[in-house]
């Protein structure tokens, strides 16, 4: 069972106080290509408590890097933010598996 | 004399409070920048700074960190330019980085022309401009209400680099901007000597925060080479390089579509950019496109109170509290929310209650997947109510549960570890951001206050 933690560091950060985004720097061509196959986005959707269309993917092959952007799920800074940054939502994309081959 | 074919910038760190290397600042201010470029703020700490116009670093950083700024201004003869002054960029910031400027001048000896530009916002003149249908919502954010305009404590316009540039062209040796883009105070000089806006909106964005964009994302110093037809990056502190990678990694920063960047007037494209390296340290960017907008439009940013809060903390050692944490939390909310209910008859609306159980839950809350074997647990209260007495009263009502509800009704009465007396600290008031939109203008600088002055020792010739 592979974890996204296994094959690239995750970043999550705000762009801006309503919108967050989830970068995957995957360690080469190979662990960028199972992020693309075998992490759907349904999963990280589910991972991050919002609908799956509400959820954008980006691919940048040039960089191995999968990203994730969402309208935050609470607007930074309010009653229910736990997290000013937006930084520690990388651990729940982390922590996903992988599509089984 | 430097280079007409294209124009360099020395930014020496992604924020000014941050700090930065000072030999990478004396090697960069060896290669003859023409203009040094710094960010002040950002909305990322949180509403609190625009709610309550403050600074989120230490003065004595930024006095420190900005005296260092001048004499490297006055070394290289260029102008110093930084935006977003004071966290917040509010005029009341703009304010004090003046006086700041105006005493350190007098303290280092110099003479300088100071150009100020204003980004605070009348709630007024928004509210007309909402009326005629001049603003416009960015995200999915609810139809903006007049009221909610006039509630805000602060209303920030994002300048661009128009109302740099304007600053520029007063001859200014130092500019002072309230809330703006990161981005335009790198790329105003390129743009008005006339490179590529492509070139230069790319090259500002991967430069906005220093030496981030390299493989020493600490040493702070990065210089930019922009000119008519792509951009060189590269970082000068010792060991630092720039790389293809780290460069292109930098369009994903705080951006939420890695290909497009939304600024004051119009769009940068990256979409066929080529990142190439010159050598060991230095990459050449190519192929960014800028398109501009039909209409100018400037960002606003606000912010208002929500309510105010009061926090409690208290600690659990106890091995079978510990283990059944979710249920005992369950059991003090529960008992608590009765007791609001019967002694101040308030309804569950009227108030907001947040138990963060440190050490199972308090970073991710319900979405949080991992069960935890921690020994003890820190429970993080939080209420929020229409006013500070309100809160303060509701955590006083639930102090006796957070030290002494027991998991059960037949057991002897636990006691836990309180680290403060009083338990309860009132927090104040929580500001909110309540603006995601744009502002159509028809002058750029109908939104901006530009202003010229005279600061520091007096130099013959110089009128004071």
């Amino acid at each position: 069972m592979t974890r996204v933690a296994d094959i690239a560091r995750v970043r999550s950060k705000n762009a801006g106080p309503f919108r967050l985004t989830i970068d995957v720097f995957c360690e080469n061509e190979a662990a960028c290509t199972a992020v693309v196959d075998r992490l759907p986005n349904a999963r990280v959707a589910r991972a991050l408590g919002v609908d799956e269309p509400a959820l954008q993917r980006y691919v940048l092959r040039s960089i191995d890097v999968v990203k994730f952007s969402l309208a935050r799920p609470v607007v930074q800074g309010s009653a229910e933010d736990r997290d000013q940054h937006g930084a520690q939502w990388s651990m729940l994309v982390e922590s996903l598996t992988l599509d089984e081959v | 004399m430097s280079d007409p074919s294209f124009t360099r910038v020395l930014v020496p760190s992604g924020v000014l409070g941050l700090g930065f290397d000072e030999t990478a600042l004396a090697d960069a201010l060896a290669l003859e920048p023409d203009i040094i470029a710094i960010d002040g703020g950002s909305t990322d700490s949180g509403p609190h700074f625009l709610g309550t116009g403050t600074s989120k670093y230490a003065d004595s950083v930024i006095r420190g960190e900005w005296r260092t700024l001048l004499e490297a201004r006055a070394a290289a003869g260029v102008p110093l330019v930084i935006g977003s002054v004071g966290t917040c960029g509010t005029d009341g910031q703009v304010d004090r980085m003046l006086a700041l400027t105006e005493d350190l001048a007098a303290e280092l000896g110099q003479h300088l022309r100071v150009a100020t530009v204003r980004s605070e916002q009348s709630t007024t003149r928004l509210i007309e401009a909402l009326d005629a249908g001049d603003l416009s919502a960015l995200g999915e954010s609810p139809e903006l209400e007049a009221k909610t305009l006039a509630s805000c404590s602060h209303i920030v316009a994002l300048a661009g680099a128009e109302q740099v540039r304007a600053a520029l062209d007063t001859g200014a040796d130092v500019v002072i901007a309230g809330r703006a883009t990161d981005t335009a105070l790198i790329a105003a000089l390129p743009i008005a000597r006339g490179h590529d806006p492509g070139a230069a909106w790319h090259a500002a964005k991967i430069g906005e925060c220093g030496a981030l964009c390299s493989t020493h994302p600490t040493s702070g110093v990065v210089v930019l080479d922009i000119g008519a037809d792509g951009f060189t990056v590269w970082p000068t502190a010792t060991g630092a390089r720039c790389t293809p990678r780290t460069v292109a990694a930098h369009m994903l920063y705080e951006n939420s579509d890695p290909f497009v960047l939304l600024e004051p007037g119009g769009r940068l494209d990256v979409t066929d950019a080529r990142y190439v390296a010159l050598d060991d340290r230095r990459v050449r960017v190519t192929g960014s496109r800028w398109t501009t907008d039909a209409r100018y439009t400037v960002k606003l940013e606000g912010a208002h109170i929500a309510g105010y809060r009061t926090m409690s903390l208290a600690l659990v050692r106890d091995a079978r509290y510990v283990a059944n944490g979710r249920d005992w939390i369950a059991r003090v909310e529960s008992r608590l929310r009765d007791s609001i209910h019967r002694r101040l008859s308030l309804e569950a609306d009227d108030y907001a209650l947040d138990f963060r159980l440190i050490g199972m839950n308090a970073v991710l809350g319900p979405l949080e997947t991992e069960s935890s074997n921690a020994h003890e647990i820190g429970v993080l209260f939080l209420v929020t109510a229409a006013t500070q007495a309100l809160a303060d009263e509701i955590a006083r009502l639930a102090d006796p549960l957070l030290l002494h509800c027991p998991l059960t009704d037949d057991e002897p009465l636990p006691t836990f570890a309180f680290p403060f007396s009083p338990a309860a600290t009132p927090r104040g008031a929580l500001h909110a951001f309540c603006l995601d939109h744009v502002w159509r203008l028809t002058d750029p600088m109908s939104a901006f206050r530009l202003a010229v002055h005279e600061v520091g020792a007096v130099v013959e010739g110089v009128p004071s």
